[in-house]
């Protein structure tokens, strides 16, 4: 007996729906095991964590409010891995979009005593779009220029990033009222993004939702959309075809890098309302499985996002109540990427099982002989 | 400077660098089969915990190594199941493999101390420095160099034995050659899926080896993201080595001193915050990098394994 896997002619569209829901199955499955081993019931843990994610109006309403982030980083991941630029700094361009939206709102004011207060938002958004851009500018520059693999520089900028903020609420910026605590002084009114009554949901949701239908029409419906889908498919090709690929990287990565920016910019302004301790909780890592289990795709990412920060949520939620690890959501999410990558291949390839009982005729589709796996 | 001064910096740094030294050949051998493993920092923290929690619980650090040995084979293996058999996007899966490597790491922290408490803070068996009494008495290198913990030592042995299995013997030629050329190694009747799973494996083993020297002698016991990035440094590492391991003890030397002057410089009451004087390893790695590319870039020199990443099929043509 032999198994095979054979190219299909086109991508099925039916294992682009069912891979990502039969990888989160397995991975729960999977996860299951782990739970069980270090002595946890798996169904229990499971069935509480749905619902402290998703059951009731609190639950959804926080839900949602970790899917504003997750959506952001995962449609800047997304854009980037398009191309197959591997952006993995999204956690470190949220930190820097969070660093300069607080910089607005808490020093603006006094360096502009004239600023009309009601600009102080507009400023804090822009400026946080702007430092995630730069932050993230920085590895494209080294990518396009130098030829610095991406993956390095993205990453090892994130614990700079990080170690950065944490220096400023530690140090110089922290609140001197604050009684020790790590973190900023609040922010002035001006400078919170509204929220819907009674929820900690904030804007951040629209801009999430806006940033997914503008991107879902600039990468379907643009000449630059297409440019960036060649060259994550062939990028000889696109050389070929005159499609810039060092312009390409930095614009990919000043929108990835800005929306990853935005996403810090409504942690502080729309849940802290300062910069403290636990802006940086790994969004822009979880943005990446986002990002895949997606299929890059924007409707994708907005959907994954709510599931992925339901799952976040349900593991905040366990600790809290069955005094287990909030890492089992981490271990979840690392065990549904690797499904998913699994499961992508029957997009591309069936599986054929060759009992050896007679010889087949030759098929007259794409040779696909071999290939044991 | 004095000698003594001299002394104690060089062994923090050669302490330092095992941990790196490590990870940086365990990922030198996997990439020269062709595979692209991003998951050195997940392998190296899984290591820790779990080589930790075994030493812990069976008062033998040598079981910790076992176990943690095992761990890493374990996670390399889920790697090599899916880049070579599934033929997955490499990048990708060492990110999952780094994600679920954290996330389990932090779970069995919080899970695998007595009765299921925490493993943070508690003390158990480690390495310690054994001094080698004859050269012992070489001045600087004496109390540096070979005062060193058995595992430690290992690496100058292993890096030496390392080259010569990949330059001058057949296994490590038919490893090259699955990483250059698959085609023609197959050709050749080489195993090409077999000797990249063989080699993602060894490769997990030796990184998750570097893990277990952070929990079991460079900072005994465990605490939540304990490697710090080391697994990403050591990516950079082989960038840096140029794919040779004799090379890679440069760069684990090169940052190994680093977290030495780092060390010193908090201890003689610098005005430098300690973030700034924590940022030096990452932004280190991202100068020596562009450096590095730069300079071999300039040089025409491709260092890289010219498969690195890149699935083999038999019946594909690329």
């Amino acid at each position: 007996m032999r198994i095979r896997l054979e190219r299909r002619l086109k991508p099925s569209r039916a294992a682009g729906v069912l891979v990502p829901l039969i990888s989160l199955i397995l991975a729960l499955a999977f996860g299951g095991l782990i739970l069980l081993a270090t002595g946890a019931n798996p169904i229990v843990t499971y069935k509480a964590m749905a619902v402290g994610a998703f059951g009731g109006k609190y639950a959804i309403s926080e839900t949602l409010v970790k899917a504003i982030p997750l959506i952001l980083c995962g449609l800047g991941v997304a854009v980037a891995f398009r191309m197959r630029f591997w952006n993995i700094g999204a956690e470190g361009q949220l930190a820097m979009g969070g660093f300069a939206a607080a910089w607005v709102a808490l020093f603006l004011p006094g360096l502009l005593p004239n600023l009309p207060l009601k600009w102080l938002l507009p400023l804090m958004i822009l400026a946080g779009m702007l430092a995630g851009a730069l932050w993230g500018l920085i590895p494209a520059l080294l990518r396009a220029f130098v030829g610095v693999n991406e993956v390095i520089t993205t990453l090892m900028m994130n614990y700079i990033a990080i170690l950065w903020i944490e220096y400023l609420f530690y140090g110089p910026w922290r609140d001197p009222k604050g009684y020790g605590f790590p973190g900023t002084a609040p922010f002035p009114q001006e400078g919170w993004l509204p929220r819907y009554p009674g929820t900690r949901v904030h804007l951040g949701l629209v801009f999430a939702i806006a940033a997914a239908i503008i991107l879902w029409l600039v990468l379907t419906r643009t000449r630059w959309g297409y440019e960036v889908r060649v060259i994550g498919e062939n990028p000889r090709a696109a050389r070929y075809a005159g499609i810039s690929l060092w312009r390409n990287f930095l614009l990919v990565m000043l929108v990835s890098g800005a929306l990853a920016g935005l996403a810090g910019v409504g942690e502080v302004a729309g849940i802290s309302h300062r910069l403290q301790k636990g802006l940086t909780v790994g969004y822009g890592y979880t943005a990446i499985i986002v990002a895949w289990m997606g299929q890059l795709n924007p409707w994708g990412v907005v959907l994954v996002g709510i599931l992925l920060a339901g799952l976040l949520v349900g593991g905040d939620q366990i600790q809290i109540t069955m005094r287990l690890p909030a890492a089992v959501a981490l271990v979840l999410q690392g065990a549904i990427l690797f499904f998913m990558l699994g499961g992508v291949l029957f997009n591309q390839y069936r599986l054929r099982v060759d009992w050896g009982l007679r010889r087949r005729p030759v098929r007259p589709t794409l040779p696909a002989e071999g290939g044991e796996s | 400077m004095t000698i003594a001064l001299i002394t104690s910096i060089l062994w923090v740094t050669i302490r330092a660098g095992t941990s790196l030294l490590y990870a940086t050949v365990g990922e030198i051998l996997t990439e020269r089969a062709g595979i692209l493993n991003l998951g050195v920092e997940g392998i190296m923290i899984v290591g820790a915990v779990t080589g930790f929690a075994a030493a812990f619980h069976t008062k033998q650090v040598w079981v910790g190594v076992g176990v943690a040995m095992l761990a890493g084979a374990a996670m390399a293996s889920i790697h090599a199941f899916l880049s070579v058999s599934l033929r997955a996007e490499q990048v990708v899966s060492g990110l999952a493999l780094t994600i679920f490597g954290t996330g389990l790491a932090n779970y069995l922290g919080q899970r695998l101390g007595p009765n299921g408490t925490p493993l943070v803070g508690m003390v158990g068996p480690k390495f310690t420095p054994i001094s080698l009494s004859d050269l012992a008495e070489i001045p600087v290198l004496g109390k540096s160099v070979f005062n060193q913990d058995i595992l430690t030592y290992a690496t100058y042995l292993l890096v030496p034995l390392l080259w010569f299995f990949l330059n001058r013997t057949r296994p490590g030629l038919h490893l090259r050659a699955v990483g250059e050329n698959p085609q023609t190694a197959d050709a050749m009747g080489v195993n090409v899926a077999g000797i990249r799973y063989l080699y993602t494996i060894v490769g997990g083993m030796l990184i998750a080896l570097g893990g277990a020297h952070l929990s079991l002698a460079y900072t005994p016991g465990w605490t939540e993201g304990l490697t710090a990035g080391r697994g990403w440094i050591a990516v950079a590492l082989v960038i840096f080595a140029t794919w040779d391991p004799v090379r890679a003890v440069v760069g684990a030397i090169l940052f190994g001193g680093i977290n030495a002057v780092q060390f010193r410089m908090q201890a003689a009451g610098t005005t430098i915050p300690a973030a700034f004087l924590n940022m030096l390893p990452y932004a280190f790695t991202i100068v020596v990098l562009v450096l590095i590319t730069w300079w071999e870039g300039i040089r025409k020199r491709v260092g890289a394994p010219a498969a690195l990443g890149l699935p083999y099929a038999r019946e594909e043509k690329r």
